[in-house]
């Protein structure tokens, strides 16, 4: 490989933003000053190669400092670790938090997705705009889904600098999130974890019992309240055992997908191949969708101890945890409770005392739902696009860096420490037969209590939506988020569980319960949603990236038609997303559709 | 004559293709399978001579207990698998695709696809006068090479080409997402500012056109291309000793362009800058 870099030079900040991750350049040849030794040096290729998984975080630290990425900047990263600008220059142009083109050092990011576009993100936006005028220093971004719905409108501010500042407003007002964005050190601290959790401080919480209860950042506190006690367990019970116990309990996965995690854990930990990793699937994007941020900063310890437990069974040493870029405060707790764990003997090369090493490395998302697909987050940990790749081979063979990988996301992994707590019996008597344990719910919109509802499977809609005090007028209820499906406001008894959403013709998803009332024009959330899926499309498959943009048109040319004036182009919406839906290479392509069609067959939206 | 090299024989595996059995090597796809069987199943995303990246999706057949219908070009096959390639499923999946493609892109260089979009009954047209599309006039910044991003299917063959299957060069990447992502050099420049090293083996695996030899982009544009006129001599490069094979594409008695046997077992239809554009001399007649 023969690498060919432009004459574009770093500024000082922006080599220093880079040096700060990889430490001074060793040789002119990587961008230092001309050495003797220069011409004896022989770094690089495979060794330099093998930090390509730097790439990200190099970006990150670019555009946290300069607050865009320049052609100078992207150079000089790539010289620093022998990738090609052209590879380099397709990865930064993937992600939406990052911007290869001039822009002002802050950025407000202003959600406009569906929780948030019913509770007037629109005129938040506008409002936003013309109070900041022209020349204002501030880059207005309208957003997708921030995670924060139970507190809709939501604004995110990041402030370019060393250290990066950000600050969150939500419930924002034009006021609010325009003073988040010009001083984001001295706007008001965000609510507590526990404000997100209606149900705080009740007995019978299981996944939820600490969130508001116990200090995020206090190791002693967590370890006072149960904490460590599930790691402890394994231990007893070693790898084998835990594996036992998690298929046991018949715990399946919480990101969608339901696949169960014992048979996970169990295909990984058989692979001759080593080393073996672990990822932690952090990168909640679903719109709607805000439990995984809601653990991690209620409770980042119980996120730890899961993730050395999953390794234990699991035979690896190096878990990473993929969080979403637009979650700081979530990014901030986990890295100081691992840190901690780290310093107590809890992480490490002897966990606990007992022989057993494991570390964890947060690798923060920068604006991209399609890295909340296993292999496309593989590829964005190893420096490339996010763009999915094919299956097969599947992760517990060839996962990251082609190692034998599980990968579970946040929800599921807390889950194990009740397993092990309650012992495997106890768990699965939870729930229904087939889908065991508690759930979460993610319930916002036309509700008065939106939050986090931790239930036993098996309760149905109308409770949960009775639980979070949903508003009169509901003229429909989304399940799963934007990938999930609409449901009618008569269907309040479906069983929320996986086989009850099933044969419901519905989906549970990733537990989005998003009530709209009958003000919402239902034909501007299915263009959102058709947005969505546009927007955030790799582009890597024909039916997925042309099939979303004429989803899209389609959407728009029936918005303000019923009948048998949008007759030709619902038939044309079916047939393309049949073929979205048969033909994409992933889940993205494969649910684009799901919704619009559950929002015309069901609700009936342009008759 | 070329010389294929045999390789190590390989298990044979059964299963069933379209009803019928089929016995394939091991490691087979079930593209090549479907060819052996005399099958067409149509393919543009899939090279002959790179490892498959299934984006076009236009191949896809449908594998009993399968959620998803799945590419043939990628596949393996696997014993016991049951194959149906020609269900009304796949068919509507193939023509969907054929529709997005030739509504987005010009496909007008595009050899076979309008025999698929006849026979699919694919109706580009449907998605009316408004449907997106690039629309984006050709990049000519060098002598060498043409970009017509308007007939580009993102299919991934260039940027495996210059990159790790192939060139090393690494010059091309797919940038930007969704709808807006687009084949570019670093930073989006022109040709002449990259990492390019004009060997032009991504024109060599293009299936669409949208990379070309300026000389068949300024004949076409002059209306005196015409392939039916052209004849084609393989022969050896004369520039150092390597012996690549060049196929020699002459018109008019003039050398209109350079290609590369692909089952050649050196080059696999790889050549350098001079083997692929270095012929002016030959035609110098002073």
């Amino acid at each position: 490989m023969d690498l060919h870099f432009g004459d574009s030079k770093p500024t000082d900040d922006e080599r220093a933003a880079v040096d700060a991750l990889l430490g001074p350049p060793e040789s002119s040849w990587e961008g230092a000053d001309r050495s003797d030794a220069d011409l004896r040096w022989a770094r690089g290729g495979r060794a330099a190669r093998d930090r390509r998984d730097l790439l990200l975080p190099g970006l990150h630290a670019i555009n946290d400092r300069i607050g865009w990425i320049s052609e100078g900047a992207l150079d000089y990263l790539c010289r620093r670790l022998t990738v090609p600008p052209a590879e380099a220059y397709g990865v930064a142009t993937f992600y939406a938090m990052f911007s290869v083109k001039p822009r002002p050092a802050t950025v407000l990011h202003v959600c406009t997705d569906l929780a948030c576009a019913a509770a007037g993100a629109a005129e938040l936006c506008a409002g936003i705009e013309s109070r900041l005028g022209l020349g204002s220093g501030v880059h207005v971004e309208r957003s997708p889904c921030l995670g924060l719905c139970e507190r809709a409108p939501a604004a995110l501010a990041i402030k370019a600098g060393d250290p990066v500042r950000t600050a969150v407003s939500a419930p924002a007002t034009v006021h609010e999130a325009v003073l988040a964005a010009s001083a984001p050190d001295s706007a008001p601290g965000e609510p507590p974890a526990a404000m997100a959790v209606p149900q705080a401080g009740q007995g019978d919480l299981v996944l939820l019992q600490r969130v508001g209860v116990v200090d995020p950042a206090g190791l002693d506190d967590y370890r006072a309240h149960g904490g460590y006690t599930a790691l402890r367990r394994a231990f007893e019970l070693g790898p084998a055992g835990v594996i036992r116990e998690v298929t046991d309990s018949g715990l399946v996965g919480r990101g969608g997908a339901a696949f169960p995690t014992g048979r996970k854990w169990q295909a990984t930990a058989s692979q001759p191949d080593h080393p073996h990793y672990l990822v932690c699937n952090a990168d909640e994007s679903e719109p709607g969708t805000f439990k995984d941020r809601v653990l991690m900063e209620g409770d980042p310890y119980a996120l730890v101890e899961a993730m050395t437990i999953a390794a234990y069974a699991t035979g690896a040493h190096r878990g990473y945890l993929y969080l979403r870029g637009e979650y700081p405060r979530a990014i901030h707790r986990v890295q100081h409770a691992i840190d901690q764990a780290r310093a107590r003997g809890l992480l490490g090369d002897d966990v606990l005392g007992q022989g057993y090493a494991f570390d964890i490395e947060i690798r923060r998302g920068a604006g991209a739902y399609i890295c909340g697909e296993e292999t496309a987050l593989f590829n964005s940990i190893e420096g490339y696009r996010g763009e999915p790749r094919s299956k097969p081979p599947f992760p517990v063979e060839k996962g990251l860096f082609g190692k034998p990988t599980v990968e579970n996301n946040v929800e599921t992994l807390v889950n194990v420490l009740p397993i092990l707590t309650m012992g495997a019996p106890a768990y699965a008597a939870i729930g229904t037969g087939r889908s065991t344990g508690p759930k979460l719910f993610c319930v916002s919109g036309s509700v008065d209590r939106p939050g986090i509802y931790e239930l036993p499977f098996g309760a149905t809609l109308g409770e949960v939506l009775q639980l979070a005090g949903v508003r009169p007028g509901l003229r429909a209820v989304l399940l799963g988020g934007a990938a999930g499906g609409f449901v009618r406001p008569d269907e309040t008894d479906i069983p929320l569980t996986f086989e009850g959403t099933r044969e419901a013709g519905t989906t549970l998803g990733s537990g989005v319960v998003m009530a709209f009332d009958d003000t919402v024009p239902l034909p501007r959330l299915l263009l959102r949603i058709a947005e969505f899926f546009r927007d955030e499309s790799c582009g890597q498959c024909v039916p997925c990236r042309v099939g979303t943009v004429r989803q899209e048109e389609a959407l728009h040319r029936i918005a303000e038609r019923t009948g048998a004036a949008a007759a030709d182009d619902i038939a044309l919406l079916r047939e393309v997303g049949r073929a979205m839906r048969d033909a994409s290479i992933c889940g993205l392509g494969q649910t684009a559709w799901n919704a619009v069609e559950s929002a015309i067959d069901r609700l009936g939206a342009y008759e | 004559m070329t010389v294929t090299p045999l390789g190590i024989p390989r298990r044979l595996l059964e299963f069933t293709l379209d009803g019928q059995e089929a016995r394939v090597p091991e490691g087979s796809t079930i593209l090549d399978a479907c060819r052996a069987a005399g099958k067409d199943i149509p393919t543009l995303c899939e090279g002959d001579t790179l490892t498959p990246k299934n984006a076009c999706r236009v191949c896809v057949v449908e594998v009993e207990g399968a959620r998803t219908l799945v590419p043939a070009c990628s596949r393996k096959a696997e014993p016991g698998m049951e194959v149906r390639t020609d269900t009304e499923r796949a068919r509507h999946s193939r023509k969907i695709v054929l529709e997005l493609l030739a509504s987005s892109v010009d496909l007008s260089t595009t050899p076979k696809v309008a025999a698929w979009i006849k026979e699919y009954e694919a109706k580009p047209d449907r998605f009316g006068p408004d449907a997106a599309r690039l629309n984006e006039e050709p990049r000519v910044d060098n002598d060498l090479y043409v970009r017509d991003y308007d007939k580009c299917i993102l299919c991934y063959k260039c940027v495996d080409a210059c990159g790790d299957q192939w060139q090393n060069t690494f010059a091309i990447s797919v940038v930007g997402r969704g709808f807006d992502a687009r084949i570019a050099v670093e930073h989006d420049g022109p040709l002449t500012d990259s990492a390019c090293v004009y060997c032009g083996n991504c024109i060599e695996v293009c299936p669409t056109g949208a990379l070309s030899f300026k000389s068949e982009f300024d004949m076409r544009a002059a209306g005196t291309w015409d392939e039916s006129a052209q004849t084609e001599t393989t022969t050896v490069c004369a520039y150092c000793g390597v012996g690549c094979n060049l196929t020699l594409h002459v018109q008019d008695n003039e050398i209109v362009k350079v290609t590369s046997p692909h089952d050649n077992p050196v080059t696999h239809g790889n050549l350098c800058i001079k083997g692929r554009f270095g012929y002016q001399h030959v035609q110098n007649r002073g």
